[in-house]
């Protein structure tokens, strides 16, 4: 019962509190760069006069595989708030990327195509770091087990046994987030080099499609962060949420403060990252537990 | 449906110019005139733009490209033609390769003088392209019920 109403607030609740954060993100941001910024509301203004836009699709699949896209993240959001296998969440979770890729790759625009190729090397330079988290996650003691709900039921918080995979996935998560100076496929800044890169053909309505996926996948991922720090005890959701936050506004603190790297800058720190952090974690969760 | 005059999403494109009125363009979204406390966002991509800002005339070479980025945008959408090269040709208006201004091209709605136009009139030049922004989308979810379509 608790996880039918886990699942229903997620599917209300996520697209309104990614986009919340989101808008937040944009006042913070402005005010770190001196600006007053955009209404806290505003990127609810904007997929509201996104979906009030005429119909253009450069290619008719594309609107396909946008849908397709949502689908499959959200669903990904759904296992993981119903408890189920975390390492099957993040399977469907690059599952749901390569929709994405597709409908960036349909259009043949020179520019979304580059784009493309670059959203590919993203994900083989975060998706070590990903399974590894979930590796991670099995290896905690006292239950081996990759199930949400029975991680959520540990006595202790599991980034006590895993500080160097939550090291990791933060790291993982400027990527997955699109924040600079990880921003290579597609940027949330004004121009860059490949206009919006992965998103460049995307007409008004796949353009919103895509921003409340991002919503979805965000609270998704912070979540995950979260799970790090909940245990047994009630108090712990209070202490995840705070942790979940906090990584949330060194993000924006990251995007503001480091200028765009070159896909093979962005390719070696993330496994340096990934083997380092993550992998030393795991000889010794191996080794000892 | 709704209000949309509170997401205009520009896309400046720069034609034959001196880069003057460019440079001010950009100018609108540094601290000092903080373009997007109305929610202007510059995007780079036509397809997800509502207001095309124009700015330098027109030549022969950039008409083509104009042309195309104001058919890649959807309807509803507004232009605006910034400083005085694309509002008539400007200071380059006699060269062998210019055309004139912005509207000797594509349809312009909003025109704003100046050389360089400051990023105060450029602004009051948006701000009236989004209400024009506005009055257009409640003709176009017009036009979607009754299933006729007007220019624009
Ligand atoms: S109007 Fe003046 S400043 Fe603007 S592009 Fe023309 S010459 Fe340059």
């Amino acid at each position: 019962m608790s996880s039918v109403i886990a699942i229903v607030c997620f599917l209300v609740l996520a697209p309104f509190l990614g986009g919340l954060l989101d808008g937040l993100d944009r006042k913070i941001s402005a005010r770190m760069q001196g600006r007053i910024g955009p209404p806290v509301l505003q990127p609810f203004y904007d997929v509201r006069k996104l979906f009030n836009k005429q119909t253009i699709v450069v290619n008719k699949a594309q609107t396909f595989l946008m849908l397709t896209y949502m689908a499959v993240q959200i669903f990904v959001g759904v296992l993981f708030f119903a408890g189920s296998d975390i390492l099957m969440c993040f399977f469907l979770l690059s599952t749901g990327a390569t929709f994405l890729v597709f409908a960036g790759s349909v259009t043949h625009s020179p520019l979304s195509t580059l784009g493309t190729n670059r959203e590919l090397l993203q994900m083989m330079a975060y998706e070590p770091a990903v399974l590894l988290t979930c590796l991670g996650f099995y290896l905690a003691p006292p239950d081996h087990t990759f199930s949400v709900s029975e991680l959520i039921q540990t006595p202790v918080s599991l980034i006590l046994y895993l500080p160097g995979f939550f090291v990791a996935f933060v790291f993982i998560l400027t990527i997955k987030m699109r924040k600079s100076p990880f921003d290579l496929a597609t940027a949330h800044h004004a121009h860059q080099e490949v206009v919006k890169g992965i998103t460049t053909e995307l007409g008004a309505k796949n353009f919103a499609i895509y921003t409340i996926t991002e919503w979805y996948e965000k609270v998704f991922l912070l979540a995950v962060v979260a799970l790090f720090i909940v245990n047994d005890n009630p108090l712990s959701y209070i202490a995840a949420v705070i942790v979940a936050l906090a990584v949330w506004f060194l993000e924006i603190l990251i995007d503001n403060t480091c200028a765009r790297v070159k896909w093979d800058v962005l390719l070696k720190v993330t496994w340096v990252v990934t083997l380092l952090a993550a992998g030393v974690n795991m000889l010794i969760l191996m080794l000892v537990f | 449906m709704g209000k949309v005059k509170k997401s205009p999403w520009v896309l400046h494109y720069d034609g034959a110019s001196c880069n003057g009125c460019d440079i001010e363009v950009l100018a609108c979204l540094t601290p000092v005139y903080d373009a997007e406390r109305f929610g202007i966002v510059n995007t780079g991509d036509p397809m997800q733009a509502d207001i095309l800002l124009l700015t330098g005339g027109i030549n022969a070479q950039c008409q083509e490209v104009v042309k195309q980025i104001y058919e890649q945008m959807p309807r509803p959408k507004v232009v605006v033609a910034i400083g005085t090269c694309a509002c008539t040709g400007g200071v380059f208006k006699e060269a062998y390769n210019i055309l004139g201004g912005a509207d000797t091209t594509v349809p312009v709605d909003i025109y704003v003088p100046g050389c360089a136009a400051r990023p105060q009139s450029i602004i009051d030049g948006i701000v009236k392209a989004v209400a024009l922004f506005q009055q257009r989308s409640d003709e176009h979810d017009k036009e979607k019920k009754t299933g006729r379509r007007e220019e624009g």
